[in-house]
């Protein structure tokens, strides 16, 4: 999923200050999951911005809302109706939606109330790490199920380095080198061999090197 | 805001301070009535937005009461509780309220004068910190 962290409060509050009524839009997807821009935290959010400028002699009207889904265009077109009378909307989604939000409607301004940080997976409850960088071209065939470029702080296709150490990285003892992790997993599994193997430099064209992607299935698409 | 009588909100887990309450009541234990107990499951049940929205109402202060550590009818709903409280009084630190006015507490099914003497002794600490900015904005705003 993707993962998010709320900004600062402070910063959020700049932002609707100008405003007399905001429309808050959580995400019922990747957000709600890692406990940033659910439902939930919209509540939270909106109470916290209503009291925080409520002590500053200050006030607005916060009107809630949760999409299924905020990066979708079918779901965005939902809050026609609540947009009337609303001066600018803040948006609990990740980046994605926060865009659609902002291309849907151009005479609204839409500001972000999270931080988007990684494509990540759940280690326990209330932790989430990052585990894909959406490079293109996946090779965790390669490298017994753990990725190299989201999980290596060198994204070194032939690891480890010489920061490694007793299985984590120089960075930080609490992070794991992921070489360290990839030898483990391949011994488990008796694939030593490919261990041995060089891998190529890798085409970051297929990832962010060739600037922004698109998918188009000609199948699907209209 | 002369002769300030403070506005607490209690939120009691059913199997330990509800019945602390319960259990005062019987040993004619007086405790003030600026606390508005409202009873729960489980303290582990009660959610940030629960707090977040009283202090919004204008609470002055809220606790919330679970059982002794390790005693929990639930397993751990009283450890989930001390770390939503930490979340909470972190989120009133950036609002502008302040934390202390938020707490955790736990007690038995049988504490009566414990269940007494902590809405005594919160009462009192609110009470000498005076209304909450958010309770104060709102009388101001009435009053304008």
């Amino acid at each position: 999923m993707i993962t998010a962290e709320r900004k600062p409060l402070e910063e959020l509050i700049e932002y609707i200050r100008p405003y007399r009524r905001i429309l808050l839009v959580g995400c019922n997807e990747c957000v709600t999951v890692c406990a940033a821009g659910g439902r939930k935290e919209v509540g939270l959010l909106a109470s916290g911005l209503q009291m925080a400028l409520l002590k500053a002699g200050a006030s607005i009207e916060v009107r809630e809302h949760t999409l299924e889904r905020q990066c979708d265009p079918e779901y965005v077109e939902e809050l026609v109706p609540m947009l009337d009378g609303v001066d600018a909307v803040m948006s609990m989604a990740c980046g994605c939606g926060v865009q659609e939000v902002a291309r849907r409607f151009k005479n609204k301004p839409v500001y972000p109330a999270l931080n988007t940080k990684f494509m990540g997976a759940s280690e326990r409850q209330g932790v989430w790490a990052e585990r894909c960088m959406g490079c293109g071209n996946c090779l965790l065939g390669e490298t017994g199920g753990i990725c190299p470029i989201a999980r290596c702080a060198k994204q070194l296709m032939n690891g480890p380095c010489g920061g490694s150490t007793n299985g984590h990285c120089e960075i930080g003892d609490d992070v794991d080198c992921a070489w360290a992790l990839i030898w483990e997993r391949l011994k488990e599994l008796g694939q030593q061999d490919r261990y041995v193997e060089i891998a190529p430099a890798k085409d970051w064209r297929a990832g962010k090197g060739a600037g922004p992607r698109k998918i188009i299935r000609e199948d699907l698409a209209e | 805001m002369d002769n300030f009588e403070p506005v607490i909100v209690a939120f009691c887990c059913h199997y330990c301070a509800y019945t602390a309450a319960d259990m005062a009541g019987s040993q004619r234990l007086s405790y003030p009535p600026n606390v508005k107990v409202i009873r729960v499951p489980c303290s582990g049940k009660v959610d940030a937005m629960h707090v977040v929205k009283a202090f919004e109402k204008g609470a002055d202060g809220v606790y919330v009461a679970g059982c002794l550590e390790g005693d929990c009818h639930f397993k751990n709903g009283n450890t989930k509780a001390a770390r939503m409280v930490a979340y909470v009084r972190r989120y009133m630190d950036e609002i502008g309220i302040e934390p202390d006015r938020l707490e955790m507490v736990t007690m038995s099914a049988g504490m009566g004068y414990r269940f007494a003497q902590v809405a005594t002794e919160i009462t009192e600490k609110i009470r000498r910190m005076g209304p909450s900015p958010i309770h104060a904005a709102i009388e101001t705003g009435k009053a304008a």
